[in-house]
């Protein structure tokens, strides 16, 4: 194997293991910034990555929309990612659960309702039929040709790119605009926000639905660029690895970003250890906790403290301090 | 606590029960089916013959452990999602302890079980020396660590410890925690030794929990660390010391599940879900032992059942994971299912003013 097929097909998987990360990562960012803490991630994947599947399975191969398909899979990944953030929104927010056991339980109700939604329509199996039309890898005729960069990241699956658009919205949302200095305000000190007239329970309210909508775009990628259809193995624990991105990107879109890149080429190591010849020196276990472990020692402080928004994961009682 | 307090305390799981039994018929309805057949399907499925109500037993032992490994560190303000790593370091343990060393019956399973402990308190102690030292949140890295165990689990299995196929060797008959008179008694369920080892060890934590020194400042430490290293308690050690003991009661989950009911262990390809599972018998009980163990039984029963609604009834089992997550759900969010208690409470006051 010579180095620029190497490159390729690192670079590439990287950022095809990346995508889905990147995008559920974003979620936690919104959500964890406006003090909502979002262990939910990976039931918003579930729920995306079950939704883009049955859709692109419908609309795009039974009733004959195609390579449109998918898209529309995008859209109702969002939807019922939002959908299933609500319970988890009304929880947290007005019910002042616990958090983390809140998200805990969206978890678990994502991984047993959509596999009880697919072998009701499936006929009892636990997976959806394979999906015929899903995403393809986008080809830019003349600039696949540029080395390197040309076949390892602008050859890539339109959920790719989408992400990268989010990465740079949401900067410039939570940074560059007032909605996002209050959203910000809010996951810092929500009693010092609402005494000057901002809604807590309204910017919360958006930050947990967005987190739910973009973490369903994660998943959707799984189902529909990643894998053609959707079992209980789907997301099988991305969604904590994007929660370990958001922690290791700082709370930032952009350091997620990084984050979920890093795991992805981790992940990219793993899956090819083997073509690569890597496993000869390193044993795939060991690739496979890559991710894992350093996001423990990122924790631990060797990359830096980390530190979370102040008032993540503390409920707003009103007229409280 | 006053008395509203204490009748809260076992009004809003068992509301929350009630909640998601409901809430799962809806969507049975919805789905076309009939949820009293799928109910009774259920209620068959654990109670209807001596097997089935065999088989509920022994999944209730893990789950009494693994609930109460999470219990534990809640009581001691620590939130343990690692009960499944320490559970995987458990299972790993005994079935080496049972399989490679040579010891006269009864101690042999004991040891066993005592390594279990050992090795997976040391594991979840790495969380809790995590937490206590460099103030790494412990729900990141509980959950980091169960990937890490699988996959060290896995590495060592395979490179190290392999027998027939992807399983360890079987474990010595002497290491055996299985109970064959009990077993007949069962019409042949897996039946084992783990089902006494749950109360002896509930009455245990209880013990050590509310009667002892040690409790006490495990607790007070849970419940305000400023104020108990104020009143002189060492707030780190004794985090650590929580997180050991959380996580070796997760051991001995896992030596039950090798020791009395496979008699190997294997290489996974995904978490068994027993140790998440304890989250939400924790939570259902109360965080207190007693209620473990009844909560467990609960929990025990609906996941066996479950099988049986889906063998006689075509509801697909999953619907059970659904029921199970809304009570978890409506226990968090406790202060809706008290808004409603109090809803009633009301109406009911109004009725009696008439």
């Amino acid at each position: 194997m010579t180095w620029t097929v190497f490159l390729d097909t690192v670079l590439n998987n990287t950022l095809v293991f990346a995508t889905p990360l990147i995008l559920a990562a974003l979620g936690g960012v919104i959500s964890e910034r406006a003090g909502v803490v979002n262990i939910a991630l990976e039931g918003f994947m579930i729920m995306g990555a079950f939704g883009a599947a049955i859709t692109a399975f419908y609309l795009g191969d039974e009733m004959g929309l195609g390579a449109l398909g998918p898209w529309f899979g995008l859209i109702a990944a969002f939807l019922l990612g939002m959908l299933f953030a609500v319970p988890h929104a009304v929880a947290s927010i007005h019910f002042r659960a616990d958090q983390v056991v809140s998200g805990v339980a969206i978890n678990f109700l994502a991984a047993g309702f959509s596999i009880f939604m697919v072998k009701i329509l499936f006929e009892g199996s636990a997976q959806t039929k394979t999906i015929q039309n899903t995403f393809t890898k986008v080809q830019i005729p003349g600039l696949t040709d540029i080395p390197i960069i040309g076949k390892g990241i602008l050859m890539s699956y339109p959920t790719t790119y989408i992400a990268v658009a989010l990465v740079i919205f949401l900067y410039y949302l939570l940074y560059r605009t007032g909605f996002g200095l209050r959203l910000r305000a809010i996951g810092e000190h929500p009693h010092a926000a609402a005494s000057v007239g901002i809604s807590v329970y309204y910017y919360r309210y958006i930050a947990v639905l967005l987190a739910g909508g973009f973490a369903g775009i994660g998943g959707a990628g799984m189902s529909t660029a990643i894998s053609n259809n959707f079992s209980h193995n789907t997301i099988a624990g991305q969604g904590f690895m994007a929660l370990a991105a958001m922690i290791f990107g700082k709370w930032h879109p952009v350091g997620a970003m990084w984050a979920a890149l890093f795991f992805g080429f981790a992940n990219a190591l793993a899956a090819n250890g083997q073509v690569l010849g890597l496993t000869k020196y390193v044993p795939a276990e060991f690739l496979n906790m890559l991710p894992f472990v350093l996001t423990i020692l990122a924790l631990a402080g060797v990359v830096g403290k980390a530190v979370a928004p102040a008032a993540d994961g503390r409920p707003y009682v009103k007229g409280q301090r | 606590m006053d008395d509203t307090n204490k009748l809260e305390s076992v009004l809003v799981p068992l509301l929350s029960i009630a909640l998601g039994l409901m809430v799962g018929a809806v969507m049975m309805l919805a789905m076309g089916y009939d949820p009293i057949a799928g109910y009774a399907a259920l209620f068959q499925g654990i109670f209807g013959n001596a097997y089935n109500f065999g088989e509920t037993l022994r999944a209730w032992a893990p789950l009494v452990f693994t609930g109460m490994a999470v219990a534990f560190a809640f009581r001691t303000g620590l939130f343990n999602i690692g009960v499944e790593g320490q559970f995987i370091i458990g299972s790993l343990t005994a079935a080496y302890v049972g399989a490679a060393w040579n010891l006269p019956p009864v101690l042999h399973a004991l040891v066993a079980i005592l390594a279990a402990m050992v090795a997976a308190g040391l594991w979840a102690s790495i969380a809790g020396y995590l937490k206590a030292r460099l103030q790494v949140h412990e729900v990141i890295t509980t959950i980091m660590l169960n990937y890490i165990a699988m996959y060290t689990s896995n590495y060592l299995i395979r490179n190290y410890f392999i027998g027939h196929q992807e399983n360890t060797p079987p474990i010595q008959p002497s290491a055996s925690l299985e109970m064959p008179i009990l077993s007949q008694v069962f019409d042949n369920a897996r039946i084992h030794w783990g089902i006494f080892l749950a109360i002896v060890f509930a009455v245990l934590v209880y013990w050590l929990l509310f009667k002892t020194t040690k409790g006490y400042e495990l607790r007070a430490v849970g419940f305000n660390p400023f104020a108990s290293e104020y009143a002189g308690m060492n707030v780190q050690q004794n985090i650590v010391w929580s997180m050991a003991i959380s996580g070796a009661l997760a051991g001995v989950a896992g030596s039950g599940e090798v020791l009395g009911v496979y008699g190997y262990y294997s290489i996974q390809s995904g978490f068994s879900g027993i140790g998440f599972d304890g989250i939400a018998v924790a939570l259902i009980g109360n965080n207190h032992p007693f209620g473990i163990l009844l909560s467990a039984l609960l929990f025990g029963g609906l996941s066996f059942g479950a099988t049986s609604m889906q063998r006689l009834e075509d509801i697909p089992f999953e619907i059970i994971r659904v029921v199970i997550a809304l009570i978890i759900f409506f226990v968090a969010a406790n202060m809706f299912v008290k808004w409603l208690i109090g809803l009633f409470r009301r109406r009911k006051g109004q009725v009696s003013q008439q």
